[in-house]
């Protein structure tokens, strides 16, 4: 590619993403009409939002390169784990966040973990 | 235009849409750093600084920005840039059957917004607060106070770190502090058995299948919690029918 392609495709690519982000959002609330949809599927469908977010945290805490973790010598683990405990006994999200980095920053950075 | 903007400004006036950006703010800290890690990772994939600012505010996904990040640095074909953020954003294609029930009665101009504007966290906050799927006027405001306080939470962090992605090393992990606020919105989302299961089941499912290719790993975690959720439901209603 030279550069002037190079700078088209990049742009169009981007603009396309933007599209995407639009139509997979609002997929099923773009038709007027209801969709026909079983009554245990739309029961089922309630546990969706959950089990995509927990999807998207799972491997994030587990993972390393694409695979299991190997070592307990990983700073998320403990900062997960405190994180934990500081949502069990607060129910508070934002102290849940700043515990959790707290523990996370100083392993991560200073300890190496 | 003033009609658009007289709406907008009766929406932001209602009581619930104040309720929609406090519930937000307390994610907010983790959803910013997400967004700064976002900036900093456009720029070092080598897009220029206007082509870094204009994917920011128009594609608006981390994860579907964040996977095609790779393919755009390597010129890979369009299509394949496409269908990856298309497999990746599939989940939300399946969360946008939920958002229907609440808000089916809107135009489609109107339901297209809605759409484009609701993330990944912003479902489970709203049927926290209305868990019966019952529609009232309230939830409108509500809406849009949380996807007011999510977009600017994103965006302006994520500028920020499209201009200062050469001081910030991607190195530090900051990246974390959103997967501590996902983590925290759904603790808060366990409430019964069914739930339990059904994340369980999604956090092993999303693991085991993380080796398939284009984030497929989301949508058999979605689909085994799906059917371990109903599982569940009804063996409570058996257990209770026969009165344990």
């Amino acid at each position: 590619m030279d550069a002037e392609t190079h700078w088209l495709w990049s742009w169009l690519a981007t603009a396309g993403l933007a599209l995407i982000t639009l139509v997979t959002r609002a997929f099923f609330l773009i038709p007027k009409e209801p969709l026909p949809m079983p009554q245990w599927l739309s029961r089922g469908l309630q546990y969706a939002p959950l089990a995509a977010l927990t999807a998207v945290v799972a491997p994030e805490i587990f993972m390393t390169d694409g695979h299991f973790l190997t070592t307990w010598q990983d700073a998320r683990l403990p900062a997960a784990a405190c994180a934990t405990l500081y949502f069990v006994l607060r129910r508070d999200i934002l102290g849940t966040i700043a515990v959790g980095m707290l523990v996370y920053l100083p392993l991560h950075i200073g300890g190496g973990w | 235009m003033t009609y658009w903007l007289q709406r907008a400004g009766a929406l932001a006036r209602a009581p619930a849409f104040a309720a929609g950006v406090r519930d937000m703010l307390t994610t907010l800290p983790g959803l910013g750093a997400w967004g700064l890690v976002t900036g900093v990772a456009v720029v070092k994939a080598g897009l220029s600084l206007p082509l870094a600012l204009f994917m920011t505010l128009t594609v608006y996904a981390g994860t579907a920005q964040l996977a095609v990040l790779p393919l755009l640095a390597a010129g890979a074909p369009l299509w394949m840039v496409w269908f990856t953020a298309l497999c990746v954003n599939l989940r939300f294609v399946v969360v946008s059957t939920l958002w229907r029930s609440y808000f089916d009665h809107l135009r489609l101009r109107h339901r297209l917004a809605l759409g484009y504007f609701s993330g990944d966290i912003m479902f489970v906050l709203f049927t926290q607060r209305y868990p019966e799927g019952v529609k009232q006027a309230e939830q409108l405001p509500y809406f849009w106070g949380m996807a007011s306080a999510s977009w600017l939470g994103w965006q302006i962090p994520s500028i920020a770190g499209v201009f200062l992605a050469n001081v910030i090393p991607l190195e530090w992990g900051l990246g974390f502090a959103g997967v501590l606020a996902i983590l925290g919105v759904l603790y808060a989302m366990l409430k019964d058995t069914a739930t339990w299961v059904a994340a369980t089941v999604s956090a092993a499912a999303a693991v085991a299948a993380f080796g398939l290719p284009l984030r497929f790993n989301t949508l058999v975690a979605i689909a085994t919690a799906v059917v371990a959720g109903l599982v569940m439901e009804t063996a409570q209603k058996k257990g209770l029918r026969h009165g344990r």
